[in-house]
């Protein structure tokens, strides 16, 4: 029986402008950061609070999981803002968020009521996009 | 409600700006009066504010940065003196009593510890690697060519 998720992936542009981006910007902490073939790094974060969840930082580019053509492909989606990764959540939206605002964090939704909640939506360095949430 | 809805934003700023201050500075000798200043606030109006917005008190959190900062240090092989001093705490004595207290060991053993998992990660990689990501790149063979 499966009991929880330990390791998900997050696919990026640039591995080490996307470290700068989760660990100075997003305040992540680095869990793993290990040789993975040439230029590339096994590099693994966690939120502050959920040390056993690690976010693997995977760079798109050929010879990973990628053949030329969907690598070149995949980098365009990304760069478009096709994928929305995840929901991270916070004590408090506000100060969090103007907190990240004046890191240079790209808002695409400021903190708005919701039924389910207060929500803003980000971008990372990439092109990704993330909810940020407090509950009710 | 929007944000630019939101009456008490103004604070908002103000509190986060101290925070970040206290991110910027930690390893200087701050002291409250200098944070609150920075925020514009009295002190007192200013722990009050803090402590709703980070459940902890500036003292807390200043506390906290320089801990996770000495841990970063040491982790990266600074000396225990060089870690305490570059993070803003009194003494070695201070430093490495609170380091035990909330840590649950020494930074002599934290340092060694954190050392001997780095130069894993450099010279075992695979170890660290899950299976479906280190098969595809070749670091080892996949478990499942075992099973089959």
């Amino acid at each position: 029986m499966i009991s929880k998720l330990s390791h998900v992936s997050i696919y990026v542009l640039d591995q080490s402008s996307a470290r700068e981006f989760y660990v100075n910007k997003l305040g992540f902490k680095i869990h793993t950061d290990a040789p993975m073939g040439p230029d590339t790094q096994w590099l693994t974060v966690t939120p502050p609070d959920q040390p056993d969840l690690e976010i693997a930082i995977m760079p798109v580019k050929e010879g990973m999981t990628f053949t030329k053509e969907s690598a070149k492909a995949m980098r365009t989606l990304i760069e478009n803002g096709t994928f929305g990764f995840g929901v991270f959540e916070c004590h408090d939206i506000y100060a969090t968020y103007e907190e990240l605002k004046a890191k240079g964090v790209k808002f695409k939704k400021e903190p708005t009521k919701e039924f389910y909640g207060i929500e803003a939506l980000f971008q990372d360095d990439s092109g990704n996009w993330f909810s940020l949430g407090q509950k009710n | 409600m929007k944000l630019k809805e939101y009456p008490k934003i103004y604070l908002y700023k103000r509190v986060v700006h101290a925070k970040m201050y206290i991110d910027k500075n930690f390893f200087e000798a701050l002291n409250l009066n200098l944070v609150s200043d920075e925020a514009t606030f009295s002190k007192f109006h200013f722990i009050r504010l803090f402590k709703t917005i980070y459940s902890l008190t500036p003292h807390q959190y200043l506390r906290k940065v320089r801990m996770e900062n000495a841990k970063f240090l040491l982790a990266q092989g600074h000396s225990i003196t060089g870690a305490c001093e570059r993070s803003g705490f009194e003494s070695v004595s201070t430093f490495t009593s609170l380091f035990k207290k909330e840590n649950g060991t020494t930074p002599a053993v934290y340092r060694q510890l954190k050392l001997a998992l780095r130069n894993e990660m450099k010279f075992q990689p695979n170890h660290f690697i899950p299976n479906c990501f280190a098969a595809v790149n070749e670091l080892k063979k996949s478990n499942f060519e075992e099973v089959a």
